[in-house]
């Protein structure tokens, strides 16, 4: 994970994420899901690329069941895109790169 | 760009095509598509494949795939082909506004998850309705699920599911299973789990919000519907080649696998390699698939050395 990826848990969901003044690309995942470690490092040059315009993060499911139950998470990967608190969009499964950067260009 | 060889596809025939192809200086790039490492990635433990006798996690096996091949320079990039044009050499693929060319292409799209067909499954896709067990189960601890389809795929989800959910049916259209003797003892012996026979899925009622809360199920013998409270249902009802992006180009059988020449992997066009799953309805191991994708990569060598 790169120093641009955050980490969102249960803990810190609310503060780092709907408080947060930038746009915010969350990606649901865990340690056993195939199509997630897929979609790993696409996240992660998304997070470069959208640096100061995106704020991304992960959050670990079998850690944060919590948020993930919050957010009606029955699939991973899920992305998320909130924008002041608000989920705006949501993407599930491992999709092409450009399917999530054509909703972010939208959003910032 | 133009390359000797581009790969479209990244499972287990890909990615043996493209260590076979880079070691033979072809320097391909592999176009990994929308599930990069391929079926295998939605697994769990692979038992069966050579040289792994403790077994080994699909999606670390196929990690080790993408770096063998990397090792010899092939370019694997994490992007999908959404368009080809095969009537003028070198052949074309897009992804999106960029352009590629190759003088021999491998095609190892493999296959997906059969569905259902129906509007609510696709609206419901992610929010209770799978295709991946192994990927979505942990989301239904204690819930009922139901599992659609009579094979093995089906029995080994329904097993597996059963780690989570409370009750898991298997629900199967035909009045006995498809499925191998050792695959449907081991999911008959687990209490948690109970069969409807004879039982099509005709719609699955839910919201994107609040997920699936139950399934319409027909019974084929008397046509009678009912409903079935339920929070998940998993696919499993077999697969589809991935195709679509070659209809109008590669001659395909009835099912939508591409044909290919008896003992290689010569499609109908020249320079144009099939091998996986796409070509493959029989066998569909990972192993048979690396060993095709391997043929397919000494079939374009040995064509592109005739080229010159």
């Amino acid at each position: 994970m790169s120093n641009n990826v955050n980490e969102f848990t249960d803990e810190n969901f609310d503060v780092d994420v709907a408080k947060s003044e930038l746009p915010v690309l969350i990606d649901f995942w865990a340690a056993w899901c195939g199509p997630c470690k897929a979609i790993a490092p696409i996240i992660d040059e998304i997070a470069v690329e959208y640096e100061g315009k995106i704020k991304v993060g992960k959050v670990d499911v079998d850690k944060n069941q919590n948020t993930a139950m919050k957010y009606g998470v029955r699939s991973i990967p899920t992305l998320l895109i909130m924008k002041s608190g608000e989920v705006v969009n949501q993407i599930v499964g491992a999709v092409p790169r450009e399917n999530i950067t054509d909703i972010l260009d939208k959003v910032i | 760009m133009k390359r000797k060889v581009i790969i479209i596809g990244s499972g287990p025939a890909g990615l043996t095509a493209a260590i076979y192809s880079a070691r033979a200086n072809l320097q391909p790039i592999v176009f990994e598509g929308a599930q990069p490492g391929g079926q295998l990635t939605i697994t769990t433990d692979v038992e069966n494949y050579p040289g792994f006798p403790k077994g080994i996690m699909g999606p670390e096996m196929m990690d080790e795939f993408r770096k063998q091949a990397q090792r010899f320079g092939a370019e694997c990039l994490y992007k999908t082909v959404d368009k080809v044009d095969f009537t003028k050499k070198p052949y074309s693929v897009w992804v999106q506004n960029d352009e590629y060319m190759a003088d021999a292409l491998i095609i190892s799209t493999g296959a997906s998850a059969r569905l259902l067909g129906l509007d609510s499954e696709a609206e419901l896709m992610g929010h209770g309705v799978s295709a991946c067990a192994t990927c979505d189960g942990f989301f239904f601890k204690d819930k009922k699920v139901l599992v659609i389809g009579g094979g093995d795929s089906a029995m080994e989800e329904a097993t597996f599911l059963t780690k989570f959910a409370s009750e898991v049916i298997i629900v199967h259209r035909r009045d006995k299973f498809r499925a191998s003797k050792i695959m449907v003892d081991r999911a008959m012996s687990n209490p948690k789990i109970s069969v409807l026979l004879n039982s099509v899925v005709v719609n699955i009622n839910g919201t994107k919000s609040s997920g699936v809360n139950s399934v319409v199920l027909k019974d084929t013998l008397t046509g009678e519907t009912r409903d079935e409270n339920c929070s998940g249902i998993f696919m499993a009802i077999g697969h589809i080649p991935n195709t679509d992006l070659f209809r109008n180009n590669i001659d395909l059988d009835e099912s939508g696998y591409i044909i290919t020449k008896p003992d290689s992997t010569y499609t109908n066009l020249e320079g144009v390699f099939a091998c996986g799953d796409v070509q493959d309805h029989v066998y569909r191991q990972a192993v048979t698939a690396a060993g095709s994708g391997c043929m397919a990569a000494i079939d374009a060598e040995r064509w592109l050395e005739k080229q010159e």
